[in-house]
Formats: C-alpha cells, structure tokens, sequence
C-alpha cells in the first residue's frame, strides 16, 4: 500500500478529476455525430419521428456538453499546479498540442452548440445542420490533438532530448507517433460504442415503459445497430492495439497478461490474484499458450516478463484486472448487441429480458472506456513520458494537506453530479413518454 | 530583431486579450447569475436565456487564457497556480456548480428547481469572488499577511460588483419591460460599488507596491496616462448621469441606447485593464520573474504563434456570427 504523500495525492486527485472528465467528452464524441445523423435523416425522409428522435437527444447532448466544458475547465488548471516538471521537461511538444485543441476545436464546439442547440428557428435549416456538423466536427478534432499527445506520452518519438528537456525534430513524427493511430481509432469507437449502449439503453427503457413512438424505436434500432457494428472492429482494433503496446510498451504488456517472468507459450490467465511481494501469480487460471498465440501469433512465442523492468514497471494487480474489466464488459457488449439486433431483425422487437439488459447496460461504455485509460495510464507508469520523464520528478512542491483538501471537494461534488446526471437522464426518458400538455421540457433551456 | 526578445511579447499581449475577452465575455454571464435571486420566477428564465446560447462559449477564453500561461509561461504557471491553489479550487468549484446548474435547473424534477436556482447564483458569486480574490493576490506578488489579504478580499469585491455591472448592462439591452427597468437599478446599485472599488485599488495599489507607484508617478509618464483615469471616471459619470434617465425613458415605453450602460461598462473593464497591465508588464510574477524569464522555448511559442494567426481570426469570426444569430431581445430558450 502507498503511503499518501503528495505525489500519491496528487495521482489521485488528477486520476479523479480526470475520469469524470472523460465519462462527458466520450459520449459527447460520438452523440455529436449520433444527432447529425438524426438530424440528416429527417431532412431527407421529413419522417417527424427522426426530429423527435433528435429534439430528445439533443437534451441529453445539452446536459453532457456542459459537464464536459466545466469539468475540462479543471484539467488546464490542474497541468500546471499537480505537474510543473511536465511542461519545463516536455513543454515543446505539449504546449503547442495543447494550444491546437483549444484554439481549433474548443471555440469552434462551444461556439456553434448554442446555435445547435438554440438557433433552429433563428437560422436556415442548412446551417442550423451545419453548426450541427461543425460542433461533432469540433469534438473530434479534440479528440485529436488530446490523444495525439497522450500517445506521444507513451510511445515518444519524433524528438532529441538535450538536458532532460525535449525539442521537436519532426511534427509528423510527434502527432503520428507509432501508437496514435491504435490508440485514437480505439478511443473514437469507444465513444461510439458508449453512446450507442446509452442511447439503446434509455430507448429500451422508454420501450418497457409503453413509450413505443417512431422517435424511441429509430433510437434503439441505430443504438443497437450501431453497437453491433462497432463491437467486433473494437476487438480487431483493440486486439491491434495489444500488438502494439507488445512491441512499443513491453513492461505495460507483460502487467497486463500477469507476465513476471520472460516465458515462452505463456498462458492467457481468467483470473488470478498478482502479488507483487512475491513476484508471482496466487490463483492462477489460464488458458494454456493462448497469450503467446494472441500477442506474438505463434503458441510458443515469448512474452517479455516483468523481471525484464525490474524498478520500472507498473503496478501489475491494478493493471492487470483493470484490462480485464474492460475485455469482460467487451465481452458481454458482443452478445446483448449481437442478439438484441438479431431479435429487431427476426420480430421486430427486443425480448423483455433482452430489453431490460440493454437497460442494464446503459453505461457500460463507461465502465468499459474508464477500465481501458486504467490500463494505459497506470501501465505507463512509473513514467510520465516513457523513457525520458518519470512521474515523480515532474510532481508539484504543494503541501499534501492543501491537496487533499481539495481532492475531497472535487469527489462530493463529482458524486453529487454523477448522481444527479444518471437521475436526470432517466428522468427525461420518464417525462418524454408523457403527454405533451405536461412537458414544459425544452422551455428555456 | 531577436525572436526570443519579443515573442514573449507577444504571447503576453495574446495572453492579455484572452483574459480581457474572458474578463468581459464570462462577466457578464457571471454577473447575471450573481443577480439571479433578485428576478421572480419568470424573469428568472429570461435572465438566462439572455446568456444561454453564449456561455459555453464565454468559458472558453479562460482556457485559452490559462491554457497560454501553461504553454507560454510554464514557470509562471506554476508559481501563479500554486499560490492561489485554494482561490482557484473555489473558483472551479464555482464554475462547475454554474455550468451544471444551468442544464440541470429545467431538466431535472421541478421540485429540485429552486436548488439548482440556488447553486446557479452561488456558484457564480463564488467564481466572481475568486476570481477578484485571485487578481488581489496577484497584485501584491502573493505577499504574506493581513493587509495583503484585505486587498485581496477588497479585489474580490469590486470584481464582482463590476461583474453585477456588466450583467445588469447586459440585461438592460438584451430584455424589456419590467425585468429591464429592474436591471436598470441594479446596475445603479451595482455602479456605486464598482465605482468605490475601483477607487479603492487604484489607490491601494501604487501604495501596495512602491515599483507600481514608481511607474506611474514618475514624468511623463503619469501625464500619458493620466487619460485612462479621468476617461474611467468620466465614463462613470456618465452612467451615473444616464441610468436615471435610461429608467425614465423606459417607464414612458422607450428603449433608445439601451446599449449604453453595456458599453460604457465594458470601457471602464477596458481602461482598468489596460492600467493593471501596465502596471505589471514587463513582469509575469510581480517581484520575481519577467515575461522573458519565464517564457517558453521559442521553437514551441513559433509554432502556437502560427496557429494562432490562422486560427484567432476565424474564431473571432464566427463568435460574431453567433452573437447575430441571437442579435435583439432575448426570447425564450427552444431546441425547436
């Protein structure tokens, strides 16, 4: 167990703030371009069922975009107090990466969302579609330039190192570092996958409470459809992206398969308890070779071990079960999507057991999306930038007590929001379904 | 000339220019909230819907403007945010409460409405608070002891009056009725202690910082800028003067220079500004670190600067728009 010193503390309070940052800009990603499809739709058919479909979601769009924006808030505060050796050591290649999001996609994103949002009878239908486009365009440009230095943070390249402070030879080198393309093509289909459980969710929800207008099944039939699509690329792509973090980050790799010593047909373990005292798995169960076979395509390929690290590889329980998290709700994504679009298929409709899992499964994309950062982001550790800044050396000199004060803060209030965000999504499911004389939603905004 | 003497130079000024957009953009917004729990209900959504189609956009310029600090002046970064870690926690605490309070307020159950209302108006007192305090700090270099503090606490203030100045101005030319001639005694009210506030700094300050005293009364210099505080006064005068007149004419249904007090409001920010800048540049750390001390490499602000110069102009272009889109009275918020 770590102690709490300020280093500790100040991990938690940026993990913290930073996992109820990206549950919002997930679902706001893809639900950008969810509504644009909607929106399209219905200008294309004018089947009224489309707009309604949109006037709901947009709702939900609202709400999340502004958790996003204020929580993000947070973030540029927080890079330089919690990590001031980041920028002095890195700042080359952070800031300008910085600097491009918020000049090239936040302006554009927040600006054009109050038209979106507000101005459909204030402009022409093309560029109310427009500022639609433009504001989904925006998330991802985002989505971008964050994962860009994210992924430079765990495979750099493209830089010199003179005196522990980096400078830029090549910025394609540097955007397209050699695990960006992975890790952006994963994240962006995390979000699709995330709003399209979301959003067959609270239609299944509104489904079983005899809501069953055109509106609410155009919403399960592209959640489910969506999700059914997305789920086997999202474990081609994630099954690419292993192979890469085998050849860039192998520490990481061998944390994830429970991997402590370089072994040749290592097993891939369901379940086991990893203890670092001993340097060894307690409870292994495993299939036999299957890690070797899946990470090096041969069943007697070697897997690097973490004795290979020793001092300067992540800490493998949290690691290693948090991958599993997320491949077990990848897993359980796989069947309720497969079978709930072979049902819409062959009656038309989700069996009532079915329809109660996709309500169930509402924010599974969550779960799954904030295992997987768990994966990369403590298995990057103890490096901050792989190979050039250590964690520690680039942490802030403010005292413990002030940190954990504030981290205090921080978790009643995300608590709060969570809360109030997963109530009041339902409660808009609930009240959509009643009778227009009683819904004043959408009235001032 | 040499890129590393002036770069810095002009990443402070584009650092200034967020600041001041954020200052006056997010004011306003602030200062409706702060006035929110004077309006009655109805007066309530309109009060927000004058902000709404703007506000996510207003943030904004506080994340380019600290998001510039971060990568332009890192090592001030660092020691400014340090120093005020607990102001700015409570800002953001702030700033968070507002945001969501804004969505949540029609979208949750009715019954939680007026807690949403509530934590709407706190959140943006407790921002402009902060922030006030923030700039307070910053002034006295984050001196120790109790006058520093009271400086600070007498920054937090006036911000926030001048905040409630600007948000009742906007008010008074984005509505009408009864809701507008309300706004214009607010903003008499909120006049008054901006007015004392603004006194009060600029005469604390010199005396705060005898640097900042030596730039300013020294000549000729205290005659080239003995315009900002005569036309700041004469600007105030003027709203002093024209507010009464403005509720008069409203009372007999006209609403000619409804802008005027706004506008007016946003010189007396521009002028203050431009003063407070003055008296801090060239430095970044008042008392320990200068612009170019603290400057980032030049091939990384080379690279901001040219997307920059691409972009700013095409962001500045299409906030316009958006304000003409929502152009006139405000009407009440549809998605439809």
């Amino acid at each position: 167990m770590e102690s709490l010193d300020p280093v500790t503390l100040a991990r938690i309070q940026f993990a913290a703030n930073i996992s109820f940052h990206i549950l919002f800009p997930t679902i706001s990603i893809a639900m950008g371009w969810v509504l644009l499809y909607f929106k399209t739709r219905f200008d294309r058919s004018g089947d009224a069922a489309w707009l309604d479909a949109y006037g709901f979601w947009v709702k939900i769009f609202a709400l999340t975009f502004a958790l996003g924006v204020v929580s993000g808030i947070t973030m540029s505060f927080q890079f330089g107090t919690n990590w001031p050796g980041y920028m002095q050591h890195v700042g080359n290649v952070a800031g300008p990466l910085l600097a491009y999001e918020v000049l090239t996609a936040f302006f554009l994103e927040a600006t054009f969302l109050g038209i979106m949002l507000f101005g459909r009878s204030r402009v022409s239908n093309r560029v109310h579609t427009l500022a639609t486009f433009l504001v989904a365009f925006g998330t991802t440009v985002s989505a971008f330039w964050i994962i860009a230095l994210n992924s430079w943070m765990q495979t750099p390249a493209g830089v010199s190192v003179v005196d522990g402070k980096v400078h830029v030879q090549s910025w394609l080198a540097v955007i397209f570092n050699p695990s960006m393309p992975y890790r952006l093509t994963h994240m962006l289909l995390a979000s699709g996958l995330t709003v399209a459980f979301l959003v067959a969710g609270v239609s299944a929800y509104r489904w079983l409470r005899g809501d069953r207008a055109g509106g609410v099944r155009h919403a399960l039939k592209t959640g489910v459809t969506l999700a059914a699509v997305l789920i086997p690329l999202q474990i081609l792509v994630g099954d690419a992206h292993g192979l890469n973090t085998f050849h860039h980050q192998p520490a990481k790799l061998a944390a994830i398969e429970g991997v402590w010593h370089t072994e040749r047909g290592a097993p891939l373990l369901l379940f086991a308890l990893p203890d670092e005292a001993t340097q060894s798995n307690r409870y292994a169960l495993g299939i036999p070779k299957l890690a070797s076979l899946i990470i090096t395509h041969q069943p007697e390929g070697e897997i690097r071990g973490l004795n290979e690290f020793a001092g300067a590889h992540p800490p493998v329980a949290k690691v290693f079960w948090s991958f599993r998290v997320m491949v077990a709700v990848g897993v359980a994504m796989l069947l309720a999507s497969w079978l709930a679009a072979w049902q819409l298929r062959r009656r038309g409709e989700p069996a009532p057991w079915l329809t109660r899992v996709l309500v169930a499964m509402t924010f599974s994309g969550w779960l799954a999306t904030l295992a997987g950062w768990y994966v990369t982001e403590i298995g990057r550790q103890p490096w901050l930038v792989t190979g050039i800044l250590r964690t520690a050396d680039a942490a802030s000199t403010v005292g413990g007590g002030m940190i954990l004060s504030t981290l205090l803060m921080y978790l009643a209030l995300y608590a709060v929001l969570l809360a109030s965000y997963v109530s009041v999504v339902f409660y808009l499911a609930k009240k959509a379904g009643q009778p227009a004389a009683a819904n004043l939603e959408g009235v001032s905004a | 000339m040499n890129a590393e003497l002036w770069l810095p130079v002009i990443f402070a000024g584009l650092m200034a220019i967020s600041l001041l957009a954020y200052v006056i953009l997010d004011g306003y917004d602030l200062g409706v909230g702060v006035l929110l729990p004077l309006g009655s209900d109805s007066q309530r959504d309109t009060m927000i819907a004058s902000i709404g189609p703007f506000w996510d956009a207003n943030e904004t310029w506080l994340v380019l403007g600290v998001g510039l600090l971060l990568v332009a002046f890192p090592m001030a970064h660092g020691i400014i945010l340090g120093e005020l870690y607990l102001p700015v926690a409570l800002m953001l605490l702030g700033l968070i409460l507002r945001g969501v309070a804004f969505d949540f307020r029609v979208k949750a159950q009715a019954h939680h409405q007026p807690a949403w209302n509530a934590a709407f108006a706190a959140g943006s007192l407790l921002a402009a608070i902060s922030q006030g305090v923030m700039l307070g700090r910053y002034l006295t270099g984050f001196a120790p002891g109790a006058a520093a503090w009271g400086f600070a606490l007498l920054a937090g203030a006036g911000l926030t009056a001048g905040y409630v100045l600007l948000g009742a101005g906007w008010l008074i030319m984005k509505t009408e009725g009864e809701l507008q001639q309300r706004a214009t005694r607010w903003a008499q009210r909120a006049l008054l202690g901006t007015g004392l506030a603004v006194a009060a700094v600029s005469i604390a300050t010199p005396l705060a910082s005898s640097r900042i005293a030596a730039k300013w009364f020294t000549l000729p210099d205290f005659l080239l800028l003995l315009p900002l505080p005569l036309i700041s006064l004469a600007l105030f005068v003027l709203l002093a003067v024209s507010l009464p007149r403005l509720a008069a004419r409203q009372a007999a249904g006209r609403d000619s220079f409804c802008w005027l007090p706004f506008a007016a409001t946003v010189g007396i920010v521009l002028l203050s500004f431009w003063g407070l800048a003055y008296s801090v540049f060239p430095e970044i750390v008042i008392g320990r670190l200068s612009i170019w001390q603290a400057a980032s490499d030049a091939e990384a602000l080379w690279v901001i600067l040219i997307g920059a110069a691409v972009v700013l102009p095409a962001i500045i272009g299409y906030t316009v728009f958006a304000y003409r889109v929502f152009w006139g009275k405000a009407r009440d918020l549809s998605y439809s």
